[in-house]
């Protein structure tokens, strides 16, 4: 009897939960065909803000702006991070820490503080290059745009690349990477042949880690943008203004996309799971 | 012998100097000096004199991170003691709205707080309201809440799979009855969850601008607000705002290692 009611108790508390939670999402893709512009009343179906969608360059502009910096800084960091992850591997214990204790920085940092942070020193620099002296001279003077944004995306990134990579180095058999410089390998072909297909699981999760951080973006962003927009600024924009269900129907997409990818990836996942289960 | 390869490391910790370390030496720097460079700590007592609404910064997080940790709890516990293959489609379920970005969902909670939105008209029908829900504090705390909690959840789920069913179990088979049970034991167990949810909703809460600038309007400013403007926005100083920054800055640090220091010592408890 208690444990009866106790269960319907549970039930109806993660219906509420869950409710909550996707309560804003199914208001968007209900209200993303609504014909009036308005708040409540669902006044006739359309697709017309999907077209407008389509067809509003700045959107455009702003998602390609977006994945372009995503795709970038997800190589470097990845890369960066993953040579940083082995070199801090091999590091005394006393410098190995001090390292990591800095790379925790950027993370435990509140996101503003690390935009604010990067936008002084990138002013700091244009100050710098637009002074006298021949180093100036030949720095270019404005970089508020591209190029700060990728440096700062870079920089968010490279942590988690490294917390990511380090635990697996660490996992690694070090015998197997000896075996290979025993068995004649240089120490290049041992990491290539070796090190790397060991750890390419952690290196290509952070790189997909990368990239969905860097195309979710907004804070720091924000303030290393200059006058582009990637597509959460343009977001942030647009909320600023009047009621737009371009904006709805963007998220509706965006929602489609993600839902299909995780299903996907998930059923690939009880795939691979299941035929490994076979194998044993 | 290791991988020797420290000289690996070498194009970071030149990226690390120069893109953690510098800048934030940069924002010390300004915080403590004035336009020409002399030092002063006038932007520290500008700074001061927002007092208030470092208050109430720093009231709402703590009201956001109270909710969340009130909801989050029966959540984390009840997806612990589910199957193992139910428990990863309800993670799943938690992680999904995340993967949207957060101005898009604070954007529809826009629409569904307005005076003529969804929720009012509905409460109408039953002739209540309206509400003035958009634009107060109320609805700045609903959106750290909604955007936050699944920081909460999965951090609380995951010490509480550690928790083993006979143990509580245990404890109702020696009388207690479910609030000893959770003060006694899920509580306890579950504390490093706790700790590390807490901060994980405390920092982004007080130190958010979009969502109160998005649901709380103009007159429900926080000191991420305070630094946009410093920064961005009108009242353009790039000196008092470094000097905000820093006042956040050790009031995050104070926060994580109150948290910690807890941890530490029930860990040491535990044992």
């Amino acid at each position: 009897m208690k444990t009866k009611h106790y269960r319907l108790m549970q039930r109806t508390y993660m219906v509420l939960f869950f409710c909550f939670m996707y309560l804003p999402i199914a208001y968007m893709m209900i209200f993303s065909f609504n014909e009036s512009k308005g708040y409540a009343l669902f006044t006739g179906f359309t697709l017309k803000w999907y077209k407008s969608l389509f067809t509003n360059s700045t959107i455009l502009n702003a998602l390609w702006l977006s994945l372009q910096i995503a795709l970038f800084s997800a190589i470097i960091a990845t890369i960066m991070g993953t040579m940083a992850a082995i070199g801090i591997s091999s590091m005394g214990r006393k410098s190995r820490l001090l390292v990591t204790n800095l790379t925790y920085l950027p993370v435990v940092n509140p996101e503003i503080i690390t935009g604010i942070s990067l936008m002084l020193l990138f002013v700091a620099y244009q100050k710098f290059a637009a002074g006298e002296g021949w180093l100036a001279e030949m720095l270019p003077d404005q970089i508020m745009g591209f190029p700060t944004l990728l440096i700062a995306h870079i920089a968010f990134n490279v942590p988690y690349v490294i917390f990511n990579v380090l635990p697996k180095l660490r996992q690694m058999d070090i015998r197997l990477y000896e075996a290979a410089l025993d068995l004649g390998c240089t120490p290049r072909q041992a990491f290539f042949k070796v090190v790397l297909p060991e750890i390419s699981p952690a290196v290509v999760s952070s790189f997909l880690i990368c990239l969905t951080y860097s195309i979710d973006d907004f804070m720091i962003s924000y303030f290393n943008s200059g006058t582009r927009e990637t597509l959460p600024l343009q977001i942030y924009s647009m909320t600023r203004k009047k009621v737009s269900p371009e904006i709805y129907a963007l998220s509706t997409i965006m929602f489609c996309i993600i839902l299909t990818i995780i299903l996907v990836s998930n059923a690939w996942d009880t795939h691979t799971y299941k035929k490994n289960q076979i194998k044993n | 012998m290791t991988l020797n390869n420290k000289k690996l490391a070498a194009p970071y910790l030149v990226w690390m100097v120069l893109f953690t370390i510098v800048p934030l030496a940069i924002v010390v720097y300004y915080a403590f000096t004035d336009d020409a460079g002399n030092f002063t700590l006038d932007n520290l007592a500008r700074a001061g004199g927002y007092s208030s609404v470092f208050a109430r910064s720093l009231m709402l997080a703590l009201v956001a991170t109270v909710i969340c940790l009130v909801l989050a709890f029966p959540v984390g516990y009840f997806l612990s003691r589910l199957r193992v293959n139910k428990q990863r489609i309800m993670q799943m379920l938690i992680m999904m709205p995340m993967w949207m970005n957060f101005l898009l969902r604070t954007y529809a909670w826009m629409g569904l707080l307005s005076v003529n939105g969804p929720i009012n008209t509905i409460l109408g029908f039953f002739g209540i309201g309206p509400f003035t829900m958009l634009n107060t504090s109320g609805a700045v705390v609903l959106g750290m809440v909604y955007n936050y909690i699944p920081y909460m959840i999965l951090p609380l789920y995951t010490s509480m799979t550690k928790i083993d069913a006979s143990i509580v179990e245990a404890a109702e088979d020696l009388g207690a009855n479910l609030f000893q049970t959770l003060v006694r034991v899920l509580i306890p167990m579950s504390v490093p969850g706790i700790c590390t949810g807490i901060t994980m909703v405390f920092v982004p809460a007080v130190s958010t601008f979009a969502i109160s600038r998005m649901l709380g309007g103009g007159s429900n400013l926080l000191i991420g607000d305070l630094i946009e403007m410093q920064f961005l926005g009108n009242s353009y100083n790039l000196n008092v705002g470094s000097a905000m920054s820093l006042v956040l800055m050790v009031i995050v640090l104070l926060c994580m290692s109150f948290t910690s220091s807890f941890d530490e010592e029930e860990m040491e408890g535990a044992v």
